[in-house]
């Protein structure tokens, strides 16, 4: 399959749409269907059909395993971390309404950052299942 | 018309289901899993579900068989697909089933507003997570917001499995190694 | 109505099938298959649950007043995520088992099982 042009060249031509299908997803959830699980496997989905095409060695200089690692573990962090500051700003763990002056605006801060650690977590997750799975033999 | 299109949707779903059943061939009863990952996806648009069509397209028939094709080439392509205790799977199966069936006749019909599912903690969500919450979209509010406390549990277990994953699958490797020294 | 029940009686019918698969296929590849197709009426059963006459997707705007159940959508979304997680466990165990085992049919399992005993 790695060497048939068409499928090289139209894959080449879908990734970055689908990349930035991702983001869009990721970042406009709030006014649009998506958020961080859907973008996190769309952005994934992108990264892995590269792998598919190219092999895994090419992907690896784009994502590697050890960045997917750490990016896993940081974005799940981020989640409980935005918790942890809205304990600190004196209400309960994960009540947005503290994290700025408005609450209606904190709410928008703190779906923001929840839905990036879910995002992060979620692509990371997955390529690295993806990267365990075509590194055995 | 919609009623339409959901029966006709969900038959050509159920049938997709049959059809894995008799498969012989690995691979294609793997690409049928695939086809119906995206069929269900379809019927969640008609179900007005976009934000779970979104994610069971991409993970049901994108991730999910990638990484069956890839377990499968891992395994050997020479699987036998046999089965075994044909009747009384059959039996239980249809016990089961038929149970479940007449369980449905107590249940409200599909779309009606006045169901009991309607009219608790969905109503709340409906109408105040506008002035609530302030975004338009309710699944991203309930999702990250109402129920923040229940996502960061899931996104705990995503990230659990990848360990495990991990866990299974590299100490093996390094297993080879030693046994090589 | 005929479609009253319908999307109820599609759901059990592919966990019947789902369910059917597990137990009557030896081969514990197509055991994760089925356990899909399983989960994936589950999934079927709580978007009809949401439904609602009328509804659009509920995504707040001025030209609609009534929404479809926003709960069940977050349940089965993250659930979707979760399921492909465990998924890949799973897959994983059966390909460890298939390099101990060499096969991955469950009676010839069992069958080398008994002859180291």
């Amino acid at each position: 399959m790695k060497n048939n042009p068409v499928i090289k060249q139209t894959s080449f031509l879908l990734i970055p749409v689908i990349l930035l299908f991702g983001l869009y997803v990721q970042f406009h959830g709030d006014y649009s269907p998506g958020g961080g699980f859907q973008a996190g496997v769309i952005f994934a989905s992108g990264l892995i059909l590269y792998a598919l095409i190219e092999g895994q060695a090419k992907a690896e200089q784009v994502f590697s395993m050890r960045l997917a690692r750490i990016l896993s573990a940081s974005g799940l962090l981020l989640y409980a971390g935005i918790g942890v500051a809205s304990m600190f700003l004196g209400a309960n763990f994960l009540d947005y309404n503290v994290l700025a002056d408005d609450p209606l605006q904190g709410q928008h801060w703190g779906i923001f950052w929840v839905e990036l650690g879910v995002g992060l977590t979620v692509t990371s997750v997955m390529l690295s299942i993806f990267y365990a799975f075509t590194n055995f033999k | 018309m919609e009623d339409i299109i959901i029966i006709f949707l969900l038959s050509l779903l159920a049938i997709t289901a049959i059809a894995i059943i008799f498969m012989r061939n690995m691979l294609s009863v793997i690409m049928l899993g695939s086809i119906y990952s995206l069929l269900s996806a379809v019927i969640f648009v008609v179900l007005d579900a976009v934000d779970v069509a979104f994610t069971e397209a991409a993970v049901g028939a994108g991730i999910s068989s990638v990484l069956f094709l890839s377990a499968f080439a891992v395994t050997g392509k020479r699987q036998v697909l046999k089965q075994k205790n044909k009747l009384i799977a059959f039996v239980t199966v249809s016990l089961t089933a038929a149970a479940l069936i007449y369980a449905t006749s107590d249940m409200p019909y599909v779309g009606d507003p006045n169901a009991p599912v309607q009219t608790h903690v969905a109503a709340r969500y409906i109408e105040q997570s506008g002035s609530e919450v302030g975004i338009p979209n309710m699944v991203t509010a309930v999702l990250a917001s109402y129920r923040g406390f229940d996502t960061l549990g899931e996104v705990a277990v995503v990230f659990t499995a990848m360990i495990a994953v991990l866990l299974l699958l590299l100490r093996r490797e390094e297993e080879e190694l030693d046994r090589e020294k | 109505m005929l479609s009253g029940l319908y999307n109820y009686w599609i759901a059990i019918l592919l966990m019947a099938i789902g369910f059917y698969i597990v137990i009557a296929h030896s081969n514990l590849f197509t055991k994760m298959i089925g356990l899909n197709i399983f989960q994936t009426s589950v999934f079927i059963l709580f978007i009809s649950m949401g439904k609602v006459d009328g509804g659009t997707a509920p995504i707040l705007s001025e030209a609609y007043t009534a929404y479809s159940n926003p709960l069940p959508h977050v349940l089965i979304l993250t659930a979707i995520v979760v399921s492909v997680a465990t998924t890949a466990v799973g897959l994983a165990l059966i390909v460890s088992i298939n390099r101990r085992y060499k096969t991955l049919d469950e009676h010839e399992i069992e069958q080398q099982e008994l002859e180291q005993e």
